[in-house]
This record gives C-alpha cells, sequence and structure tokens, in this order.
C-alpha cells in the first residue's frame, strides 16, 4: 500500500503543479490518475518515484524501510522516450537490468522474453533511435518490468499508439494485474480507466477532486460514462 | 561494498561499450590539438629555444600532458549533460536502487581511462618528436607521473560533472570551455613557467590545480626534486570536487 498525506509541489517558478493531494493506493489494483494536460499528473508520478522532492507533505510505501527498498519495488515507465541513445536495444536492456542487479542468466533469459513479448526479438542489435514510435513506447513498457516490479507506474503509456497496440498494452496492464502487481497509471484517455482502473481519481489544477471506482463516480454523478463524470467534475471546478 | 563496485562497475561498463564503438575516431579527433601544439611550439619554435639548460620541448611535453589531460576528461564527461537535459536518460540511474556515489565514481573513473589513452598517445608522439622523458628512468618518478596524470584528470573529470548537473544549456557548457578551460590550458605553467608573471595574476594561477599539476610533470618529467605541497594541493582539489558532484548529483531532479 502506499500512503499520499498532504502531498504538495510548488516549483521555482511558485506554480503549484500539486496541491494537498491525499488518497491510497491498495495492494493489487490499477488506480488511475486522471485530469487534462497540466492538471499535476506527472509530477504526482515524479514526486511518488523519487524523481522529485515534494515540497511537503507525505508518501509511505508499506514495508519498505528508506528510498533504496522504494527502488527495488517500483518499476517506472516515463510519459517521454528516455533511452540512452548511444546504446542499441539490447544494450539499454541489459543497462537495465544491470543497474537493478540481475545476475547474468536472469538478465538474458528476462530481456529474451520480453523482447519476445513486445515483437523486437530480432533488433535486439539495433540503434535504439531506429525504432518507431510505437516499438519505443512497448520497450519502455518492458524495460521497467525487467527486474519484476511490485508496484509498476505508468505515465501515459499509451499516447500516441495505434489501436491495436494500446489493446495489446492494456492487456499485458492486466495480466500484470493478475500476477498481483500494484498498477499506478495516468492518462487522460477516458476509455482508458474506463477499461482498466479498479479507482479513479481525478485531478483538477494539482488538487484532488474525485475518487472512487468508475461505476460509482457515474452513478453519484449521475452519469452515463466516465467521460461524462469528467466533463460534470471539471465544469464544477471551475465553477468555484 | 561489493554492491558499490558492481554498480560502479555498470556505469563504467556503459561508457566503456560506447568508447570502444568509436575508439577511432575518438583517439583521431582528440590527437589533433596536442599535435598542432608539438609542431608549432615544440618543433618549429622550439628549436632555437633553450629552458634551463634543457631544449624547449622536453619543458613543453609535460606541459601538453597537463593540459591535454584536463581538457579529455572535462569534455569526456559532459555528455552527462545532454543525457539529463536532452535525453533524460539520466533518470534511469536516479530510479536505479544503487548509491548515487557508485554513478558519480563511474562516471569519473570513464573519463579518466579517456584522458589516460590520450595521455599515452602523446608520449609516444612527444619521443617521436625527440623529447627524452626522465621519470622512465625510476619506478618512484613513474608512478608519480602517472598518479598525478590520473588525479589531475579526476579533478576535471568531477568539475566536469558539476557542470554538466548545474548547467542548463549548452550554450553555457561550451562557455565554460572557452572561458575557464581555455585560459588554464596556456597559462597555468604549461608552455611558459608562471614566475614571468605579473605578482597578482601569478598569484591567482598558482592557486588553480593545472599549475600544481604542471609543475609536478614537469619536476618529474626533468627528473628534479619535487615538494609533496603540490601533490596534497591536488588530492584537496580532488576531495572537494568529488563531494561536490556528489551533491550535485543528488540534487537533480
Ligand atoms: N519543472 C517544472 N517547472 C515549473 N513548472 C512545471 C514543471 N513541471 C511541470 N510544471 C507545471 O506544473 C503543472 C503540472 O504539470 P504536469 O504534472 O506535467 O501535468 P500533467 O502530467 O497532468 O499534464 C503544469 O502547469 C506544468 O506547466
Ligand atoms: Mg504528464
Amino acid at each position: 500500500m502506499i500512503r499520499i498525506k498532504n502531498l504538495c509541489k510548488v516549483f521555482k517558478s511558485n506554480k503549484v503543479a500539486v496541491d494537498d493531494l491525499s488518497f491510497d493506493v491498495n495492494d493489487g489494483e490499477i488506480f488511475g490518475l486522471l485530469g487534462k494536460n497540466g492538471a499535476g499528473k506527472t509530477t504526482t508520478i515524479r514526486m511518488l518515484t523519487l524523481q522529485t522532492r515534494p515540497t511537503s507533505g507525505e508518501i509511505i510505501f508499506e514495508g519498505a524501510a528508506d528510498d533504496l527498498a522504494v527502488k527495488k519495488m517500483i518499476g517506472v515507465v516515463p510519459q517521454h522516450i528516455n533511452f540512452d541513445q548511444d546504446l542499441t536495444v539490447g544494450e539499454n536492456m541489459e543497462l537495465h537490468a544491470r543497474l537493478h542487479h540481475l545476475n547474468r542468466q536472469e538478465q538474458r533469459q528476462r530481456i529474451h522474453e520480453l523482447l519476445e513479448y513486445i515483437e523486437l526479438g530480432n533488433v535486439v542489435n539495433d540503434d535504439v533511435r531506429s525504432l518507431s514510435g510505437g516499438m519505443k513506447r512497448r520497450l519502455l513498457i518492458v524495460r521497467a518490468l525487467i527486474h519484476r516490479p511490485h508496484i509498476l507506474f505508468l505515465d501515459e503509456p499509451t499516447v500516441a499508439l495505434d489501436p491495436q497496440v494500446r489493446r495489446k498494452i492494456w492487456q499485458l496492464i492486466k495480466q500484470l494485474k493478475a500476477q498481483g502487481v500494484t498498477i499506478v497509471i495516468t492518462t487522460h484517455y477516458i476509455e482508458e480507466a474506463e477499461q482498466l482502473c479498479d479507482r479513479t481519481a481525478f485531478l483538477s489544477r494539482g488538487k484532488l477532486i474525485a475518487l472512487d471506482s468508475p461505476a460509482n463516480l457515474c452513478r453519484l454523478n449521475n452519469a452515463a460514462n466516465l467521460e461524462d463524470v469528467f466533463i460534470r467534475l471539471i465544469e464544477d471546478d471551475k465553477i468555484d | 561494498m561489493i554492491r558499490l563496485i558492481e554498480d560502479i562497475c555498470t556505469v563504467f561498463w556503459r561508457d566503456w561499450i560506447v568508447l570502444k564503438r568509436r575508439l577511432t575516431k575518438f583517439i583521431l579527433s582528440r590527437m589533433v590539438a596536442p599535435i598542432l601544439y608539438l609542431v608549432a611550439f615544440g618543433y618549429g619554435l622550439g628549436r632555437s629555444i633553450s629552458v634551463e639548460g634543457g631544449t624547449y620541448i622536453d619543458f613543453l611535453v609535460p606541459g601538453i600532458l597537463a593540459l591535454n589531460s584536463m581538457n579529455i576528461s572535462f569534455n569526456s564527461i559532459t555528455p552527462v549533460h545532454a543525457e539529463r537535459v536532452y535525453h533524460k536518460s539520466l533518470e534511469e540511474y536516479i530510479l536505479a536502487p544503487i548509491a548515487p556515489a557508485a554513478f558519480v565514481i563511474g562516471k569519473v573513473l570513464a573519463a579518466m581511462l579517456r584522458s589516460f589513452i590520450s595521455s599515452a598517445l602523446i608520449l609516444v608522439l612527444a619521443m617521436l618528436f625527440g623529447a627524452s622523458l626522465q621519470p622512465l628512468s625510476s619506478p618512484v618518478a613513474m608512478v608519480t607521473f602517472l598518479l598525478v596524470l590520473l588525479i589531475n584528470s579526476a579533478i576535471f573529470a568531477g568539475l566536469g560533472f558539476i557542470a554538466a548537473m548545474r548547467i542548463n544549456t549548452y550554450e553555457e557548457m561550451s562557455q565554460v570551455n572557452t572561458y575557464i578551460l581555455l585560459p588554464m590550458s596556456f597559462l597555468c605553467g604549461t608552455f611558459f613557467k608562471t614566475s614571468t608573471l605579473p605578482d597578482t595574476v601569478r598569484f591567482v594561477i598558482e592557486l588553480l590545480p593545472l599549475t600544481h599539476t604542471s609543475y609536478l610533470l614537469r619536476g618529474l618529467g626533468t627528473g628534479n626534486e619535487v615538494s609533496v605541497s603540490s601533490i596534497v594541493v591536488l588530492m584537496i582539489y580532488l576531495a572537494i570536487v568529488l563531494s561536490m558532484s556528489l551533491r550535485a548529483f543528488n540534487r537533480v531532479e
């Protein structure tokens, strides 16, 4: 479980990106962070994954004594492509495996099986720059899985992907959940949240404006689907 | 402790495979400046000059080694700037369960290796140009000579690392080369003795690490006694620079 208490991030420019967030992420659930561009999703993920320090507030990973223990149990798929441009596909994977202390045999086996799964086994020795956008996205996701994380953070993992590839990624995420992995995913595709999430948090201007299961959110807001909920909540938020 | 060494090796491994792939290119491009210095100042200008009873080229070679090890190690580590600001591939290391020191040490060692390779090449070239090098005659002098070169490259690799962590634009990165490294290349006892400089300038120049490196390498290279205090000064610089590098890395967001 992850407990988030009164989390705030104010950038040097005095921009309040995240404003007093409090919520828990339960073990084994798929937790969605929804919100328009600029709502504070990425900043929240970056604080949860120890890449940016909170201005105030607390993040507690149950069962992790220190930052190193947290880093061992999390996997992170960033919003932007962040491969090492000087390394090949396979070397990028190997770097990750080495940094997470897999032994030689595990490294080879895990990299092989993950590359096969995303049908990139044949480009293992290619320059990472030569991959298409969709290939890079898929590689970015499986790289984060090499060390079998217990908690996976995905920041808009299916942005700009073909529908088939997007569905394949959804399938993968569901599979991971079935294996007991806790998943925190941000998206601005409502359908994605509807398809995947056990619970969804709506962010607007850094604030949490709703948090519940998609079904409950629809019921409570008298909406037919999550999209209507989204529009209604955003409008309400503008009024006050 | 074993984990730390393993993680240092991982960071070093990454730089090593990148270097291996471009070794020839790296060697050729980094040899241009030192060859020009040797030709222009050693062979051309230097034939008519003698310094302290020796030839100018014998005086010059330790200076070129010092300035070259500074430039190579600094510039070998500055691609980390692009990894941080542009490609964001630094995030992999920040997210990994490794000690931050492992990253700093691994990167510095990789830069030292590059600097070491080019120093070795300069020594070979210098001998082809007819320089005579004394340190090869005594094992103690030889080891000290090597040690000074390594410390010097570690200091400037560390400075390069700090710059890569703190500076945000490419332009500013290249300004460090133009306004700091280039003047030091010429003034820090590399081409001429600092004693010929005006007192105030000299005072400042003699505080700089490269001046101590030039002085030490030249002393050892010509078979003279050197003062231990210069080695101590370099060690102090090294300790400060490495701890600042670690701090700079820990602060990256
Ligand atoms: N490093 C930064 N410095 C200043 N402002 C930032 C920084 N990163 C993000 N912001 C601002 O914080 C807000 C939230 O950004 P972000 O978390 O990226 O939103 P989202 O991921 O929901 O699109 C935006 O207004 C953005 O411009
Ligand atoms: Mg974002």
